[in-house]
């Protein structure tokens, strides 16, 4: 006569009732593996890729970064936001008077976009003391990188703008800045998706792929 | 056979020579976004830096890079939309 206690130990040695033997426990696994990673896979290229850019800064040469940025990873097909901070708000103007200076910015070239290569190849070596003394040097930089880069194909930053709102590239202001500088909304562009805080940039960020301070 | 605009069917040409980054990508992008499904867009640009920056786009965006050329300093680029 056999017992039920035998019976059990005899065919299952390791098993409790609720559990797999290990055999099962095997193939189980392997089943597991393979899906979770086909599941992942899917799930990886379901996504959609996503940025959040800050841009703080307002000079042309710091202009660049954010909206060449932007529109490329929309058009990669990612989905984009820029919050606009502090002096990064003068991207967001309709009148986009930027200007850039080699003042304080030593690695800025400065280079003739006018006459033979030789000359265009010149670094021109310019003193602090001319840099801040002389009265329309910004301006003369401002031109000068402007044309330097319409020469050599280089997009405006109006034109990088543009194309990132076409894009779908949204723009958010800094609502602080606007108050503490005393800027006019109505000076800004109508493209604006929000006048918001960072309280509202921050899960933005969080859920983003990319995040980048400018 | 090496793909080009003669054995390919091409259904659209961009002209991005003398365009600086980002700009050829932007213009193909938006370019692609009027096309259908099959159909190939031609890119010729002058940037040495798109080579790399469109085999890029198309493996992001899951378009096809069937030809990506180069001659004399001009970048010729077939691409097929998924």
């Amino acid at each position: 006569m056999t017992n039920v206690t035998s019976l059990k130990t005899s065919s299952e040695p390791t098993t409790s009732p609720g559990e797999f033997s290990p055999a099962e426990r095997q193939k189980f696994d392997g089943w597991f593996d393979a899906r979770f990673e086909q599941k992942m896979r899917e799930r990886e290229a379901a996504r959609t890729p996503s940025m959040a850019i800050i841009a703080t800064k307002g000079t042309i040469d710091w202009a660049y970064p954010p909206f060449i940025l932007a529109s490329t990873a929309a058009a990669l097909g990612y989905d984009v936001s820029i919050f606009f901070t502090f002096y990064g708000l003068k991207l967001l103007k309709k009148d986009l008077d930027l200007e850039v200076t080699p003042l304080g910015n030593p690695a800025m070239p400065m280079k003739m976009p006018i006459g033979p290569d030789w000359f265009r190849q010149i670094d021109w070596p310019i003193p602090n003391f001319v840099k801040s003394n002389l009265p329309g040097f910004e301006r003369m930089a401002t031109a000068l990188m402007k044309r330097t880069f319409r020469q050599k194909g280089v997009a405006s930053i109006e034109e990088l703008r543009e194309l990132s709102v076409e894009a779908g590239v949204k723009l958010y202001a800094c609502q602080m800045t606007v108050d503490a500088f005393g800027f006019d909304k109505p000076d800004f562009i109508s493209d604006i998706a929000g006048w918001v805080g960072a309280a509202s940039f921050l899960p933005m960020a969080q859920k983003s792929d990319i995040t980048l301070f400018i | 056979m090496r793909a080009t605009a003669e054995t390919v069917q091409v259904t659209q040409t961009l002209d991005a020579k003398g365009l600086n980054c980002p700009l050829p990508i932007l213009k193909a992008k938006k370019a692609i976004s009027g096309l259908g499904a099959g159909d190939v867009l031609q890119v010729v640009s002058t940037d040495p830096g798109s080579v790399a920056d469109f085999a890029s786009f198309c493996r992001q965006t899951g378009n096809e890079l069937a030809a990506s050329n180069a001659a004399d300093g001009v970048f010729e680029f077939l691409i097929r939309k998924a």
